[in-house]
């Protein structure tokens, strides 16, 4: 005991200033990248352009976000896509009957969804692996019958219609294209950063341990349980703003939002660009939406495409593109400082 | 109330509830329940649903009890079933070859598809098994809409069964369930004294417990593997055989059906063939009664059903602990 106090009071003090230093760089990248995204729009005037980074904004922010779950504390989630539709529905929702302005709007939703994720979460997360990956599976299916039944509140099987009123705020107008574009940007960064710095922190490493060796974690004192609860509500908050941002951009909600195949996805998204890097989902989302716009423009029957793709880095790669182009670095690394 | 006068109405949420007791219909569930004829008609369909929900569930069973992988692709032999029963109709006239070739042509399939594809994922991440079946649900239903094109297709009732419906207790039941019923219960009773009696099935139960130690013992687990996706295959088959001609085939028909039988199997317990049959006939008979009492919520309901057994047995009604 004695020798592990030591070792850890060694060690803390290098750790702490390298994580000072990476949280500069992080904030550097991000204001870089905001700053890049934000003057595309003076660059190219392609409308198409601006309506993907918006879409993979929403998906980005969903697919990073479910990848706190399954990539860094191993909680394999088959029903996150169950808070992107709550954000949509919320935020469209309280928008259309309250006609509070938009900034109200966003955290009276983010608020909601904490409350929604808390329960289910608390519910959840004593159940491990492939039991928590269904019974998040069934309460997101709950969620998309009530949004299908409750037709008078939701819309029913239409979506909620008649566009999503954007009152200008601060001179923000998100009707206009180009507002929302830079929102949608600025949201997207601000939400990676955010969980970067989650992904960082000392809780951030928890999640790893729990995910290694929860037995272990719990001896060292940690409340694993409150652990993945706190972890499951802010995946979840993420996955909300992601949602909103959709709702935003088509102007309403669907029970899509909500259904089963958006989880299927975020998962897939992870699975293509790679779990073990930060990023990874960030690459998969921009692959699958340029897979999907592309391929079906060509063919009716991109089922098939899209399978072999996948099949391709299932069984090809058996990783995400980032993780493997970071493994194959770190080898060609490791060669080079073996000569 | 339209949909637009909700929208501008700030009292909206209060209309909004009254609108919602309409879609619970407790008065035609009480109605029914205290009709033995309405009683009959509606056990016998959700006996139906239950019982090919079996046929599907129990391979899907069978294929994570033994192999440990979650068969996401299940769907699509169901799917294959229907489709190849209706062309070999078509083609022979025949309902018995119809059947053999729903039947054979997916178990030729599911053996294919494990030993080519499912067996170089064993031991990979959960998640890499589900991509690969992920792949191929999206590969198998854009093959059928290449093969018989996406539009509705309907088999037609075989000749054989279009007689007078029996009456029982005053409640119409078709001839044609009634031997829907009668193939899931010699099914669920053959692989029942099977796995449990024959040699066949002690090797397949301790390939499941210990695969490494039976293959030690000189016996080909490849084999035991792949007969058992094939036999899971087959059974899904055969449900889509038997459902082609009371349901309308169409390419993704699998996918309702595969997310009930996990529910099923979910609900009796991964791995367990009572756990099956019991949790298909529980669903079935809630999908029944449920679309009377409240007919925009019965999937909720079931969903419902699913997530009070998690909370309270993660393993399922009929489920080992996790060993």
């Amino acid at each position: 005991m004695t020798e592990l106090e030591a070792g850890r009071a060694q060690r803390l003090a290098p750790v702490r200033s390298g994580a000072a230093l990476q949280r500069y760089r992080d904030v550097l990248i991000a204001l870089i990248a905001f700053a890049v995204l934000a003057c595309l729009p003076l660059l190219s005037g392609s409308k198409a352009l601006l309506d993907f980074i918006i879409r993979c904004s929403a998906y980005g922010l969903f697919a990073t976000s479910l990848n706190l779950l399954v990539g860094y504390t191993g909680l394999t989630s088959f029903g996150h896509g169950m808070f992107f539709g709550l954000g949509a529905y919320s935020f469209g929702l309280i928008m259309q009957r309250l006609g509070v302005p938009i900034p109200v709007a966003f955290v009276a939703t983010l608020a909601i969804t904490a409350v929604v994720a808390a329960v289910i979460g608390a519910i959840c997360v004593r159940l491990k692996e492939i039991y928590f990956a269904f019974v998040t599976l069934a309460f997101q299916m709950l969620i998309h019958s009530m949004i299908l039944s409750w037709a008078s509140f939701t819309g029913g099987d239409q979506g909620l219609r008649g566009g999503i009123p954007r009152p200008v705020f601060l001179g923000i107008d998100l009707a206009n294209h180009v507002h929302l574009y830079v929102a949608s940007c600025a949201l997207l960064i601000l939400g990676l950063l955010a969980m970067r710095q989650i992904a960082q922190s000392p809780f951030g490493y928890t999640l790893r341990m729990v995910r290694d060796n929860a037995a272990r974690a719990s001896f060292l004192g940690i409340d694993v349980w409150r652990a993945k609860l706190t972890v499951f509500v802010l995946a979840a908050l993420f996955a909300s703003m992601g949602g909103m941002v959709m709702a935003l951009f088509v102007s309403g909600a669907y029970p899509e939002f909500a259904y089963w195949t958006i989880s299927g996805e975020g998962i897939f998204i992870n699975m293509l660009g790679g779990v073990s890097t930060f990023l990874g989902p960030m690459v998969g989302t921009v692959l699958l939406l340029l897979l999907n716009d592309t391929v079906t423009r060509f063919t009716e029957y991109h089922g098939i495409v899209l399978g072999v793709v996948i099949l391709f880095f299932a069984l090809g790669l058996r990783k995400g593109l980032l993780d493997f182009v970071a493994e194959w670095f770190a080898h060609r690394r490791d060669a080079g400082e073996g000569r | 109330m339209t949909v637009s006068a909700v929208f501008v109405s700030f009292s909206a949420p209060y209309q909004a509830h009254d609108h919602e007791s309409a879609s619970v219909d407790l008065d035609a569930l009480a109605g029914c329940l205290s009709s033995s004829a309405c009683l009959v008609t509606q056990t016998t369909s959700g006996l139906i649903i239950g019982m090919l929900l079996f046929l599907v569930a129990v391979g899907l069973t069978l294929i994570f009890g033994v192999l440990k992988i979650v068969n996401f692709s299940h769907g699509a032999f169901y799917m294959f079933g229907a489709y190849f029963a209706m062309t070999a109709y078509q083609l022979t006239g025949s309902f018995a070859l119809a059947m053999l070739a729903g039947a054979a042509g997916t178990a030729i399939l599911g053996l294919i598809f494990e030993r080519v594809f499912m067996s170089r994922v064993y031991g990979a991440d959960v998640l890499m098994q589900l991509l690969v079946c992920y792949a191929f649900v999206l590969i198998f239903d854009d093959v059928v809409r290449i093969i018989w094109g996406p539009e509705f297709k309907s088999m037609g009732m075989p000749s054989a069964f279009q007689v007078m419906p029996l009456f029982i207790a005053g409640g119409v039941v078709p001839p044609y369930y009634l031997l829907l019923i009668g193939v899931a219960l010699v099914v669920a009773i053959v692989l029942g004294i099977g796995l449990s009696r024959s040699r066949i099935g002690k090797v397949v139960r301790a390939a499941a417990h210990n695969p490494g130690m039976v293959s030690a013992l000189g016996i080909n687990t490849g084999l035991i593997y792949g007969g058992v996706f094939a036999l899971g295959g087959m059974l899904a088959g055969l449900a889509g055989a038997l459902a082609a001609p009371v349901r309308s085939l169409t390419p993704g028909m699998g996918f309702s059906v595969l997310i009930e039988s996990f529910i099923v199997t979910v609900i009796g317990g991964m791995g367990s063939i009572l756990g099956a049959l019991i949790g298909a006939l529980l669903l079935g008979l809630i999908r029944s009664f449920g679309s009377l009492g409240f007919p925009l919520f019965t999937e909720g309901l079931m969903y419902l059903f699913m997530v009070i057994v998690l909370v309270s047995k993660p393993t399922g009604l009929f489920g080992k602990e996790a060993a």
